[in-house]
């Protein structure tokens, strides 16, 4: 391993210097010369119709440059659906557009219908309160279950509030009817997963900047994918070529999926920079955050196990209703869908899977993906109604989901929701995870709390995720409209140190440090001396960006790619310096030498000569040394997990206290556990904060009750335990080359099932026969579900 | 937040003159109001800060009664340990932050009915002292975000006498960490006062049948059986007007517990 770490080694992350010293450039730090303020007008109705908007009053304001409306944008594209579903008909699913701004109705609090664009904030907010709009409020569509059966429709030109209807997989519907119907018990649950609100810690931000002289546009954005955000822009919205658009996205606060997607206010400021020939910046205020960033989760599930009499699983059934909100977001259609119908087989040797979704718009907020999007609501779905089957069969739960894990030796496993895990070993992380999280002595813990008078609770949960997303060639037959490989430029430059250009995205990761240490790993070189490059179009190769754990997985292979291909060409001017073949130059420690002989060359002499090629054979190899690789994966790859933990309930109270949380994943091989381990803590925070705190609530009219902090409970520090966190028994992936998995979503995957399970546990344990509550389980539902058994 | 001027009185006289124009407001450590403005849901046109003003500061202690400037932060009530209740009470208000810019004043005066401060003056048979006279605490907290205070006055002192025993138990909502129910009890020795804040519409309140039970036994058994009303009670997301009512009866359980 390189001297300050190569791959394994937990290096701190060199961006927390930045980070922590607050000289991290964030969107809103950056301000331009001549910039102006966006702020949006958005509708206090969850629906309704426009019927006028007068802008006189307004633009006449102070500081007033320009007001947009939905009329100015009818001729523009659509924000589209990266994925097309189509239902169980054949039938595609319903994709009604999506406008920069609303146009002829208002479809949820928050949906923007006008802009104003000021020399200050405060002007243009002044001049918002002067735009007099009439709206004609129509009734708000809201749950699910009546909007499927109401003629109110939220999308008119469709005449339908049901976006799909989609069965997975539909050829294996009747035999997974005819193993429920013929099974010696069946275990149902009804359950919620509940919506959640990203709350990245900062608000989404655009700023656009036209440039007359050559017709260019650069949009700073808080982005996960700068790429994808310019091909929606120019291919669909807009239509500026891509070739004069330049997106960047800096250092991004956090996103946790909801950044991924594109959003009208970053074709409003950019349409709006052109207008005025000056910079246009939009930086969106905490309840803008809360009303418009793209939720999380929101299914309603009914989930049935089947089961022989020895506690084989037969089948697993699941209808799920999906709430995509009031418009189709970016990846909305696919998380519900392949996300998580083709994982509804968990870690089982289950025969039988069969999963209907239908997906409905409400005049709520869009829904998409967020952190494990798709994966944490089959995980949950899943693992809940395994722990109600083994109270229901009287048998333990570790030993119930011990008895149908597939086992080591089964790999390649085809599982029979249509995906083909490559490794894992299940019942090893079990075993790790019994040690570490000392389950032996739950029984002596559980009097010590019932001495202080409260109930204690052990929870279990057996996960797999698909990640690194994902194998271009597979998702295009699932309906995706986009590739999902990733790229990497390693450029060495003359004087010996490197820049890596990468299209994954970091905003939180730690990229800028665990990628060096892949190529110093490679090339046994000082990994400071390797710079990351990401997040700007201009200097990047056309990435696909960061989300579904896919970075390390997907550009980190394209890193490597790209690094054995300077080896390569390294190793050939080496071989030109020492006077011997290619085949014989071997690397090592950064010293090129030839096999057997004490001549040797430094990775820095090579690279000096790449680009001061003086005696350089030109005719068998180019000057410098740069290469570039684009890598698609062959498979997703499979990260896998046993998680539990201990929770005390306060009988008095309905409070809950989660006092213990293990976590043992496989990750496959791990680049810099240190990273990793940090990734899982704020995944099993934000686990925690779905299971016990985040509410999020709108009331029958559309309204979102729980549009700040003084509502909406985020988890703090004092809200989750100490984790004991493992990743040691990791089975490689056989597909990539760095034998990697991804680690960003498990912890938030993993949690949420056990630390429910763990209350019905504790619950159980005081006499309560409570068999399920919905998440969060605040002391209010925890303490009505025991007034009611 | 909408353009306001704003001065810094260095008196009370010079505070009262300010706030006797019609659309002055006080400032107190803006803790609400602040936030409150910059979401645009005021309009003063001027704000008189009242840290500046001498007359409301420092804590004094004499006879068995504490008073308190009006302009005292949560953080210095805190850490002054006179009268314990009231200090641990200070501590668990908001963060750091809040503790360190708000007031004893601002808070009584705008009597949120899930505030701290209103259940221990009220429990506590605290007197609100203004620029212009003494209201009783059983007078002063008249409703839901309404006192009995006239437009312009000011809080400038509140005088707790120390009971001999006293507890607050607050049981938190979980977002904003203000009282979901909290109940604060007192024993003197011409009886216990129980005053319970964050559950009613109609803000903070005495629980007369728990302070009859306590007066003639101070223990938590003396409250078996002893309920309250759901009727008017706050239902909110975070919890229905029942649970608030279990709840009350839970933390006054408690609060005798911890203060016997
Ligand atoms: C994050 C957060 C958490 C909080 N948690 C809690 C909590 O757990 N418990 C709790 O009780 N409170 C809590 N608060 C409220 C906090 O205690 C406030 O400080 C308090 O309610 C108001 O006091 P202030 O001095 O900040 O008043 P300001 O915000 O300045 O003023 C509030 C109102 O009172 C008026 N006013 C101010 N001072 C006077 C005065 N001396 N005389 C007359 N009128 C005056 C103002 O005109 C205004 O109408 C929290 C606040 C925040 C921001």
């Amino acid at each position: 391993m390189p001297k300050d770490g190569g791959i394994g080694a937990p290096t701190r992350r060199r961006e927390d210097v930045r980070f922590l010293t607050g000289t991290g450039q964030y969107c809103d730090d950056m301000n331009m010369f001549g910039q102006t303020a966006a702020v949006f007008a958005r509708s206090t109705v969850a629906n309704g119709v426009i019927k006028s908007i007068d802008t006189t009053a307004a633009a006449a304001m102070p500081g007033v440059l320009a007001i947009f409306t939905g009329e100015d944008f009818v001729d523009v594209g659509g924000n589209p659906a990266g994925w097309l579903i189509n239902s169980r008909d054949g039938e595609p699913m319903k994709e009604p557009k999506r406008p920069v701004l609303a146009h002829g109705k208002v479809r949820h609090v928050g949906d923007a219908y006008a802009a104003v664009i000021a020399e200050t904030v405060e002007q243009a907010k002044d001049a918002v309160e002067a735009i007099e709009v009439d709206i004609e409020e129509l009734p708000a569509i809201v749950n699910m279950k009546d909007a499927l059966s109401s003629t109110n429709y939220v999308h008119d030109e469709i005449g339908t509030n049901q976006c799909f209807d989609w069965g997975w997989i539909e050829d294996n519907r009747a035999a997974t009817d005819a193993a429920i119907k013929g099974a010696h018990h069946v275990t149902t649950l009804e359950l919620v997963n509940n919506r959640l609100v990203p709350n990245a810690m900062e608000p989404r931000c655009s700023m656009a900047q036209y440039n007359r002289a050559n017709d260019e546009y650069t949009l700073h954005t808080t982005s996960q994918n700068p790429h994808l955000t310019r091909l929606l822009i120019s291919a669909f919205v807009l239509g500026i070529p891509e070739n004069k658009l330049t997106v960047i996205a800096p250092d991004v606060g956090g996103g946790f999926g909801s950044k991924i997607y594109h959003y009208g206010e970053e074709a409003l400021v950019l349409a709006a920079a052109k207008k005025l020939g000056r910079p246009v910046k939009w930086t969106a205020d905490r309840t803008e955050a809360f009303l418009t960033d793209a939720h999380g989760r929101d299914h309603v599930t009914k989930i049935e196990l089947a089961l022989d009499e020895e506690g084989n699983f037969l089948a697993f059934r699941t209808e799920t209703l999906a709430n995509v909100g009031a418009y189709l977001s970016n990846f909305a259609t696919a998380t519900p869908t392949f996300l998580h119908g083709t994982l509804m087989a968990g870690n089982y040797t289950v025969p039988n899977v069969y999963v209907n979704v239908k997906a409905v718009f409400t005049n709520t907020a869009p829904v998409d993906a967020y952190r494990g999007a798709g994966r944490p609501e089959a995980t949950f779905s899943l693992e809940r109604v395994i722990d109600k089957a083994a109270r229901e069969i009287g048998m333990d739960p570790i030993a119930l989901r011990r008895k149908n894990f597939i086992k080591p030796d089964q790999y390649p496993f085809a599982s029979a929701a249509g995906l083909e895990y490559d490794s894992g070993n299940y019942d090893a992380l079990m075993d790790q995870m019994e040690k570490v999280a000392d389950v032996a002595g739950f029984e002596a813990r559980r009097k010590e709390s019932e001495k202080k008078g409260k109930l204690r609770g052990f929870g279990v949960n057996a996960y797999i995720e698909a990640c690194g997303i994902a194998p271009s060639n597979l998702v295009g037959v699932l309906g995706s409209r986009v590739g999902l490989y990733d790229a990497a430029t390693v450029r060495v430059n003359a004087t010996g140190n490197l820049s890596v250009m990468v299209g994954a995205h970091s905003h939180g990761q730690g990229h800028e440090t665990a990628f060096p240490q892949v190529v110093a790993e490679m090339l046994g070189i000082d990994p400071q001396s390797i710079d990351i490059v990401h997040g700007d179009t201009s200097k990047i190769p056309f990435g696909m960006g960061t989300y579904g754990s896919r970075s390390l997985a997907v550009c980190g292979s394209a890193v490597v790619r790209a690094t054995e291909k300077i080896i390569n060409k390294a190793k050939k001017i080496a071989a030109h310096m020492l006077e011997a073949s290619d085949g014989d130059i071997e690397l090592k420690d950064g010293v090129f030498s030839v096999a057997g002989t004490d001549k040797s060359v430094t990775f820095g002499e090579v690279a000096l000569k790449a680009y001061i090629p003086h005696e350089f054979p030109l005719e068998d190899i180019e000057p410098g040394l740069e290469e570039t690789a684009f890598y698609d994966p062959a498979n997703f790859t499979y990260p896998s997990g046993a998680y539990c933990c201990e929770v005390e309930v306060d009988p008095d109270t309905g409070k809950v206290t989660v006092e213990s949380m293990t976590a043992v994943d496989d990750f496959g091989n791990v680049i810099n556990p240190m990273i990793v381990t940090g990734q899982v803590h704020g995944g099993l925070g934000q686990g925690i904060g779905q299971a016990l705190l985040e509410n999020t609530t709108y009331d029958e009219n559309g309204q979102l009750l729980s549009a700040s902090y003084m509502d909406y409970v985020m988890p703090r520090a004092d809200d989750v335990p100490f984790y004991g966190v493992d990743h040691s028994k990791g089975t490689a992936c056989t597909h990539n080359p760095l034998g990697v998995k991804g680690c960003g979503e498990a912890g938030a995957i993993g949690s949420p099932p056990t630390v429910v399970n763990a209350v019905i546990d504790a619950l159980q344990s005081g006499g309560k026969n409570v068999t399920h509550i919905d998440m969060p389980m605040t002391p209010h539902r925890v303490w009505s579900a025991m007034q009611n058994v | 937040m909408y353009a306001f001027d704003i001065e810094r009185p260095a008196t009370l006289a010079e505070a009262v003159a300010a706030l006797s124009n019609e659309d002055a407001q006080a400032l107190g450590g803006g803790q609400t109001l602040i936030p409150t403005l910059k979401q645009r849901l005021a309009s003063p046109e001027k704000l008189i800060s009242l840290t500046g003003v001498a007359e409301m500061k420092g804590i004094s202690s004499s006879g068995g009664v504490l008073t308190i400037g009006g302009g005292v932060t949560h953080g210095e009530v805190a850490s002054d340990g006179s009268y314990k209740a009231l200090s641990d009470l200070a501590s668990n208000i908001g963060d750091p932050a809040v503790r360190n810019r708000g007031t004893i004043g601002g808070s009584v005066a705008n009597n949120d009915p899930s505030a701290c401060y209103p259940a221990a003056a009220l429990a506590s048979g605290a007197t609100i002292v203004t620029n212009a006279r003494e209201i009783a605490a059983d007078d002063f907290f008249v409703g839901m975000f309404e006192t009995a205070l006239d437009e312009g006055e000011i809080v400038t002192a509140v005088k707790f006498p120390i009971p001999e025993k006293a507890n607050y138990q607050k049981f938190v909502q979980p977002a904003s960490r203000f009282a979901l129910v909290g109940v604060f009890v007192a024993k003197t020795a011409d009886g216990v006062r129980v005053a319970v804040t964050g559950a009613s519409n109609e803000g903070v309140h005495r629980w007369s049948a728990a302070e009859e039970a306590l007066s003639k036994d101070f223990s938590a058994k003396a409250l078996d059986g002893l309920s309250v009303s759901a009727d008017d009670l706050i239902a909110d997301l975070h919890g229905s007007a029942e649970y608030r009512a279990h709840l009350v009866a839970v933390m006054t359980k408690r609060a005798v517990e911890a203060a016997a």
